[in-house]
């Protein structure tokens, strides 16, 4: 089957089953790879890409069901003001340690500041507990976070 | 090409550089000597821009070396940071020595050296500018990227003087002045990770970001129950799935981390591949070792505790006799499980076999090891297969074992174009080498003033007669060997058909909850608060153990690092009801490391709300941010592991398979973490590792001053529901 996205912007027509999880179509097919593969059944946030702006895991989103939602990956994000400002907090805290749920990460962070701008900590436990971190970066995604949104550190 | 100056670990070669400007080759142990200099690859390059360009050598896996031992050449070069260019180093250990990213080892192993050749690189600058200046050298000083003669109020670049440096022979390194620690511009302020700004972005960096012309993907069908052979596979119904190029059972060998047997199946994409493999249906042939299961390894365990050790390891003084003179005996058994190390890429290398010489593009912490599996494996010189280093996903510990590059290797071998293997996160949980479980049967003596008098600890492992399974031995100088007059450590060990292998700290950060965890027990047996009874054990400051020795401990430091704790975490307060503070502190990988959590527990459920952490590594933290971020890592590593991680067997086999039955740390479970590093004058080591082994028991130790509930098997679990 034949699909047209909008991914980061522009068009891009694949060749594929419907049920391809949107991860594999950018990854392999498009050649984006800074969406990751963690788990493939939504229990790590690795994949999380933006459908219209919401977040959503792309390991389990069939490429059928993505229709004429525009795609927005970690490659078009910056683009985002929103999304520059974290990838900003992000690089002047050092957040990364292997840096591969970063992409992940962000992602997420930039849905939770576009939906709440001033997050409490509250919210940003229940924003983020979704995105596994094996290096365990909480700490500084926190802060950088905050750091996005303009509150100080408490 | 200047003539090579050799010392006894470092080796200097200088050269024009391709594009012009100053080269400086090196090696860190002399091995280069054989291959001759021409075998070195840039580690230094300073081009007429003034640009530096410095090779890193050791694997990135998220430890920050890419960072931090180029930040140690560009200090004593004296270049700006913003001037530099990390380049990573192919994998060759004739180059480049140890290749390692494992042990904590890389920065106690290269700080001096990488020091010298910063300084070396700087000398032939400064010979280079008093040439041109027609001046004493002595009189010469530099600024960053610069060549000043005060007297005179000259300056000359780095940039312009490259190329003349180029032709100077290099000095011998160990006549070399280094700065004055003092001095330091680069070393000990934070340093940004090199990739941080490609990572931030999403640019390929990873293993399973690699791409190559013509590339296809693969993935690897394993058995259940490790090493059983396939019995049968429908190949045709994989082949039918569209995309897929290929499908074939690999008949493998027995050894666990070589080439097992399998399926592949290859295809246009990795989702394909995936389909393909679904479509296998594959069985396999009965295995020795389908019977082992956690519950009959725990049960031959048991049958150890009480018949006895099979050998004795170390006996100092008498034991049994301390133990019938003694005041009050306490015994405990402790068990901890299997765990996984589940780096959150999994594991994955591209190959490309092509007129029998083979490159690889492997995220691995441990090159060497793997060129030699797939040179034996696939039957070619080991000088025919190149390994590029390629940022790893996470690693610890878990690609040191290269098992998934034969693999890669060994299927690029049988299709015409590079291929890229990537396991599904279940292969990587359920195909791991796991941090092997064990058993403490621990039994103390106190005597009438509630000193320690005795201390035994019967190991229960894995292995046959003397020799353990990988990363289930244990040393027997743990302390409070050494410190107590009668100390046995002894040993049993049962067969095992697991596959197991260094996980973060391998082996202390088990025997870190095990040892600090009986030891709270020994200080409320003696009727002592737990800083105060570690305090009095540890005695006065002195080494136990030869000088320069790597397990020889210093009472002193450690004792540094529990009064630091101690005091910034204001033990000894009241807390309200239902919260506890735990200490803990051990010794590994050169470091002596303390820990204080405060914990609740609340409906079943323990909650650490903050934690303490007091560390001694030496007289110097290199990169600040990338020092916080391993000490921040290994305590949150360890709260995660403690409180939820195992991995149970069942018919030879791994039962969990994902992060739903494996859990990893959340956000939301984070606690504050305050970190004090305590500079002491000795060289300074790694921090990787040393912050993990004792968390799990300061983490136990607060649940029991908390709740009155001691936890001896690990994980935390359901224990306190
Ligand atoms: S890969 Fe999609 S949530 Fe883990
Ligand atoms: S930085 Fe390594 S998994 Fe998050």
């Amino acid at each position: 089957m034949a699909y047209t996205l909008t991914v980061n912007g522009s068009p891009h027509t694949v060749d594929t089953e419907p049920g391809t999880p949107l991860l594999w179509v950018l990854r392999d097919l498009l050649d984006l790879v800074g969406t990751k593969y963690g788990c493939g059944v939504a229990q790590c946030g690795a994949c999380t890409v933006h459908l219209d702006g919401v977040p959503v895991r792309a390991c389990v989103t069939p490429v059928s069901r993505v229709g004429a939602k525009a795609v927005t990956t970690i490659e078009g994000i910056a683009a985002n003001p929103v999304g520059a400002r974290v990838q900003e907090a992000w690089k002047s805290l050092d957040v990364p340690q292997c840096g591969y749920c970063q992409a992940g990460q962000i992602m997420s962070a930039t849905a939770l500041l576009a939906a709440t701008p001033k997050p409490t900590d509250a919210q940003i436990d229940e924003a983020m507990d979704g995105n596994l971190c094996r290096c365990a970066t909480y700490p500084r995604i926190r802060k950088a976070i905050k750091s996005a949104s303009g509150q100080a550190e408490a | 090409m200047n003539a090579p100056v050799l010392s006894r670990r470092l080796f200097l070669a200088a050269s024009t550089a391709a594009g012009g400007g100053l080269m400086l080759a090196f090696n860190l142990e002399g091995e280069a000597r054989a291959a001759g200099p021409a075998a070195l690859s840039a580690y230094l390059k300073v081009s007429p821009d003034g640009k530096a360009t410095i090779a890193s050598k050791i694997p990135e896996v998220g430890q920050g070396m890419r960072t931090a031992l180029p930040m140690i050449i560009a200090e004593e070069l004296d270049v700006a940071w913003e001037d530099v260019i990390v380049e990573q180093a192919l994998a060759d250990t004739k180059v480049y020595g140890r290749q390692v990213a494992g042990g904590s080892m890389a920065t106690t192993l290269e700080w001096d050296g990488m020091r010298r050749v910063g300084a070396a690189g700087r000398w032939m600058l400064i010979q280079a500018a008093a040439a041109k200046l027609n001046v004493p050298a002595a009189e010469l000083t530099t600024e960053p990227g610069r060549v000043v003669h005060a007297a005179s109020g000259r300056r000359l670049s780095y940039g312009d003087l490259a190329q003349a440096a180029a032709a100077i022979a290099p000095p011998d390194p160990k006549t070399l002045v280094l700065k004055d620690p003092k001095a330091f511009r680069i070393i000990g302020k934070s340093h940004v990770q090199t990739d941080t700004d490609a990572i931030l972005t999403g640019k390929p960096l990873f293993g399973i970001d690699v791409r190559l012309p013509g590339m296809v993907y693969a993935t690897f069908l394993k058995a259940p129950t490790f090493a059983a052979k396939v019995a049968s596979a429908d190949l045709a119904a994989a082949k039918a799935v569209k995309g897929v190029r290929d499908a074939f059972v690999v008949e493998g060998g027995t050894a666990l981390d070589g080439l097992l047997p399998g399926v592949a199946v290859v295809a246009d994409s990795w989702w394909a591949a995936r389909r393909g493999r679904n479509a296998l249906d594959a069985t396999w042939a009965e295995h020795p070792t389908s019977a082992q299961s956690t519950a009959s390894l725990a049960a031959r365990a048991a049958e150890f505790a009480k018949a006895g050790a099979q050998r004795v390891a170390r006996a100092d003084g008498d034991v049994a006799a301390a133990l019938k003179g003694a005041a009050k005996v306490v015994s405990a058994s402790y068990d901890y499980p299997f765990i996984a190390h589940a780096p959150l890429e999994p594991q994955n290398c591209t190959a490309r076999v092509k007129d029998g010489k083979v490159e690889i593009w492997a995220p691995t912490q441990n090159p060497e090891p793997g060129r030699a599996l797939v040179a034996k494996t696939l039957n070619v010189p080991p000088e025919n297969v190149t390994i590029h280093l390629i940022r790893c996903g996470g690693g610890f510990g878990r690609r040191l074992i290269n098992d998934y590059m034969v693999e890669a290797a060994f299927i690029a071998s049988k299709v015409d174009a590079p291929v890229q293997l990537i396991w599904t996160r279940e292969d990587d949980i359920q195909h791991d080498f796991y941090r092997p479980g064990g058993w403490h049967n621990f039994t103390a003596g106190l005597d009438a003033k509630g000193d320690l008098v005795a201390w035994r600890d019967h190991f229960v492992s894995f292995g046959e007669g003397e020799t353990f399974v990988r990363s289930g031995g244990m040393n027997s100088t743990q302390f409070p060997a050494g410190a107590v007059a009668n100390y046995q450590h002894e040993v049993s060990v049962m067969p095992l058909g697991i596959p197991t292998g260094p996980l973060r700290a391998p082996g202390n950060n088990a025997f870190g909850f095990v040892i600090q965890s009986f030891t709270d027990e020994v200080a409320l047996a003696a009727k002592t608060d737990p800083v105060e009874f570690r305090r009095k054990l540890l005695g006065e400051p002195r080494l136990i153990g030869p000088e320069g020795q790597n397990d020889s401990f210093h009472t002193g430091r450690m004792r540094g690092v529990l009064d630091l704790v101690a005091e910034k975490s204001g033990w000894g307060r009241k807390l309200a009801k239902g919260r506890g503070l735990g200490v803990a502190c051990h010794f590994s990988h050169l470091g002596y490391v303390a820990v204080v959590m405060e914990v609740s527990v609340a409906k079943g459920e323990a909650k650490v709300h903050k934690v303490w952490v007091a560390a001694d590594v030496g007289r110097q933290i290199i990169n600040p941010t990338g020092a916080d971020h391993q000490v921040q890592g290994s305590i949150l590593d360890a709260i995660g592991s403690t409180l939820r991680q195992k991995i149970t067997f069942e018919n030879g086999a791994a039962v969990e398979s994902n992060f739903g039955d494996f859990p990893l740390l959340r956000m939301s479970e984070t606690p504050p973490i305050e970190v004090h590093y305590l500079l002491s004058d000795n060289r300074p080591t790694g921090l990787g590792e040393p912050v993990l082994p004792p968390a799990p028991a300061a983490l136990c130790n607060a649940i029991f001053a908390a709740t009155g509930k001691r936890i001896r098997s690990l994980p935390v679990g359901d224990q306190l529901a």
